[in-house]
């Protein structure tokens, strides 16, 4: 206990490091995702086989092969970007194939009266899914949706391996340095997580009772 | 298609409209395309025989390759029987009767779904030492892939044995059985058809995070790629430094792809039998210590 509050500084900053990685990773994720989603149900034959492309391969390539392109891979075509935003983009795009599908389950989802009707009412196609489909499909996708980002806040601990200083680097890093209190550190790292996990998954729970939509 | 309610059959002026946004849209990702091997090309990076190094048996760069790939799919397999196996048990251990095991048992299910996978890998390799266990990087690895992928797939094994009909059950007791029959020769083998996609699907994500013994330097085909161009690097300089990791990284992503076919195929099989396979949610599926916390 008393290593956790003498190394308090360190864990605060890896803590907010996985934060950061976090939130912003979600972002991208979030954004480049319901893009891709769009672009799956489009009518344009083209657009749908670019989306169905993107999320075939990222869906098969293990996350740190995708670390492994971003940071080795891109100098090689003169882009140099440093440790922390190429594990942002790793983990952002590497998620955005996750969160277009759940969105795509969701779009699926939506009676097709709704669309429909939509058509019915001379709504082009981007303004059927902006005004009718979408606004349902995030409802019902809030607890698959809020799953894949609690997995991804899980997935940032790769980039442990890649240089950047968040919370599970702190294991191999302090385990070599000091030689007692090893249940403190594992413990620091494990409720870190936590703290992030734990309210997401709370917040996900509320979000998901207030906007539900009984069919 | 998927929702074909969602636009109307495309007459002929969407169509052109279509076509033009195609057009301009392939021209963009070309362009892109054209631009990273102009970069490749200018950075002499294509050049054939940089390449040939990957296929050429006298550098033993196929033959270390092939061995890290041999590493990787053993780790992979004794983790998919271990996690399996043990899945099984506490999945059967988490619907017991008696309090006093599904308690601790759900406990431990929890436990390994909220902690990223790459913290129990860590846990094993550098705390355990500590307290004089000191593991290989293959059983740190394995063992890491075990504990989380068991209580997956102690999730998935339950949501399948719960989704076998009630009547099922009521009619093996209704028979005589005992608990461990009416779970072994009425729940289990139904349900192991139906589970058997989310299973397959499962089995690849583990497969494709043997990749995290990387970061611990297991010699799977990351590591390995980066030894090989540690050593290349030594004799010629920066040279094949690109080659290796495509290579790796390409192979990597080939037998996750042969095996997400099989698992589409199983799924399919499994359906066109009418019987409706149990689904997973995506996020179980992510890999990387994903799952639902």
């Amino acid at each position: 206990m008393q290593f956790l509050i003498d190394n308090f500084d360190l864990f605060w900053d890896a803590f907010l490091t996985t934060l950061s990685l976090s939130l912003l990773a979600c972002l991208v994720a979030l954004v480049l995702g319901t893009v891709l989603a769009a672009m799956r149900v489009s009518p344009i034959a083209p657009l749908r086989g670019l989306a169905t492309f993107y999320v075939e391969t990222f869906r098969n390539t293990p996350l740190t092969v995708v670390f492994f392109f971003m940071i080795f891979g891109l100098p090689q075509i003169d882009f140099v970007i440093d440790f922390f935003t190429g594990a942002v983009l790793s983990v952002g795009l590497y998620t955005a194939a996750f969160v277009c599908e759940a969105l795509r389950s969701g779009i699926n989802s939506v009676s097709p009266g709704q669309a429909e009707a939509a058509r019915a009412l001379g709504l082009t196609f981007g303004q059927s899914l902006r005004e009718v489909v979408l606004p349902q499909a995030f409802r019902t996708v809030v607890p698959p949706l809020g799953n894949v980002l609690i997995a991804m806040v899980k997935n940032t601990s790769i980039a442990a391996g890649f240089s950047v200083s968040e919370l599970s680097s702190l294991l191999p890093r302090l385990v070599n340095a000091s030689a007692g209190d090893l249940t403190a550190i594992l413990v620091g790292v494990v409720v870190g997580y936590m703290l992030i996990t734990l309210p997401s998954a709370l917040a996900v729970h509320r979000i998901e009772r207030r906007v539900a939509i009984l069919r | 298609m998927t929702t074909p309610v969602l636009f109307d059959v495309q007459g002929p002026r969407a169509r052109a409209r279509a076509r033009v946004g195609s057009a301009i849209g392939a021209v963009l990702v070309l362009a892109i395309i054209g631009f990273v091997l102009l970069r490749l090309g200018g950075n002499g990076q294509l050049e054939p025989e940089r390449w040939a190094i990957l296929f050429d048996p006298a550098s033993g760069v196929p033959q270390a390759l092939g061995r890290a790939l041999v590493r990787t799919l053993q780790v992979a397999a004794v983790a998919m029987v271990l996690a399996t196996l043990l899945g099984l048990l506490l999945a059967v251990g988490r619907l017991s009767d008696h309090r006093f095991i599904r308690v601790p048992v759900s406990a431990v299910i929890e436990f390994f779904r909220a902690i990223p996978l790459l913290v129990v890998i860590f846990a094993l390799y550098f705390v355990l030492p500590k307290y004089g266990v000191r593991l290989s990087t293959f059983t740190a690895l394995t063992g890491g892939l075990v504990l989380y992928n068991m209580a997956v797939l102690a999730e998935i094994f339950r949501a399948g044995i719960l989704s076998i009909d009630r009547g099922q059950h009521e009619a093996g007791f209704g028979l005589g059985l005992r608990k461990s029959q009416v779970m072994t020769l009425i729940l289990l083998p139904q349900a192991t058809r139906r589970m058997l996609p989310v299973l397959v699907a499962q089995l690849v994500v583990l497969l494709k995070d043997t990749s995290l013994g990387f970061i611990i330097s297991y010699l799977e085909l990351l590591r390995q790629a980066r030894g090989l161009v540690e050593y290349f690097n030594s004799l010629f300089g920066d040279r094949y430094t690109f080659q290796l990791y495509v290579a790796a990284g390409l192979i990597y992503i080939l037998i996750n792809v042969l095996l997400s076919m099989l698992a589409r195929y199983t799924e399919r099989r499994t359906n066109r039998a009418g019987r409706k396979a149990v689904t997973a949610a995506p996020a179980d599926q992510m890999g990387g210590g994903g799952g639902a916390a």
